[in-house]
């Protein structure tokens, strides 16, 4: 049932997405020649006069789209604190570390 | 237990993280000119890390160090989208494009490969590079830290 189930969403997501693949393209058909290129045009003719930057993609990243690199940097920052937070070093009760301890192994602690 | 590899693979570590440093430093002081940037260049520099503890089994604990360098990237990053607000933009504004200070340069069409150009964004892949070194290098640490750490405990 559950198979069934996940089988179902996966062909109506599939379908979604295939769908809007589908209506992104010119009338043509022709793969990497989208309907809408407004910001694209934008992007390629301006970014050079705006930033004083050759790299359209870093132009894009820290400049119109600084909030989402921002996001990235932050995901990152958090990653690193949860990291932080798994593998700190950390001291058992002294009951949890007999009972917990000495089962697995010679109950040594670091 | 500290898993120490050869003296051969130390010394050729040891020779080797200097072009891997010098070759992520450049890819972010080029972010705006050529592919890279702050990302990439961490990942490069970051890498020189891995090299290192693997080479050598575990580094000398600078986990403060990199701690710090890894909250000043972020804050500095911040403040530097809040510099579009104070000189009178918007957020992440490119307020120093063109502007005669540092990075500040100008130059009109294509840009031949003047480094002194771009204005914030340079900046802000130095101090994203900063953050992305700091962080991808601790958790390779940490995580070399803690191996070794089970592996004493077997």
């Amino acid at each position: 049932m559950k198979k069934i189930i996940a089988l179902i969403a996966l062909i109506v997501i599939s379908a979604f997405m295939l769908g809007g693949v589908a209506e992104m393209r010119g009338d043509d058909g022709s793969f990497g020649n989208p309907v809408e290129t407004e910001m694209d045009d934008f992007f390629l003719e301006d970014s050079q006069d705006h930033n004083q930057v050759n790299n359209v993609v870093t132009a894009v990243l820290f400049d119109y789209r600084g909030l989402d690199t921002l996001g990235e940097a932050t995901v990152l920052f958090s990653a690193v604190s949860g990291v932080l937070t798994v593998l700190r070093k950390y001291k058992l009760s002294k009951k949890e570390n007999l009972t917990k301890l000495t089962k697995s192994s010679k109950g040594g602690k670091k | 237990m500290n898993f120490k590899m050869s003296v051969v693979v130390r010394t050729v570590a040891d020779i080797m993280i200097i072009p891997i440093i010098v070759f992520g430093i450049y890819l972010i002081l080029h972010g705006h000119l050529t592919p890279g940037g702050g990302f990439q260049g961490g990942a490069v520099i970051a890498s020189a890390t891995a090299l290192l503890i693997v080479a050598w089994g575990t580094l000398k604990d600078n986990k403060d160090d990199f701690s710090t360098m890894e909250s000043t990237g972020l804050t500095m990053f911040f403040l530097l989208a809040l510099l579009g607000i104070i000189m009178g933009f918007s957020l992440f504004y490119n307020s120093l494009a063109g502007t005669g200070g540092i990075f500040g340069g100008t130059v009109s069409g294509i840009n031949p490969g003047y480094i002194n150009t771009g204005g914030t964004v340079p900046l802000m892949n130095i101090v994203v590079g900063l953050e992305v070194v700091a962080a991808l290098s601790l958790i390779l640490y940490m995580m070399a830290k803690r191996s070794d750490a089970l592996e004493v405990e077997e």
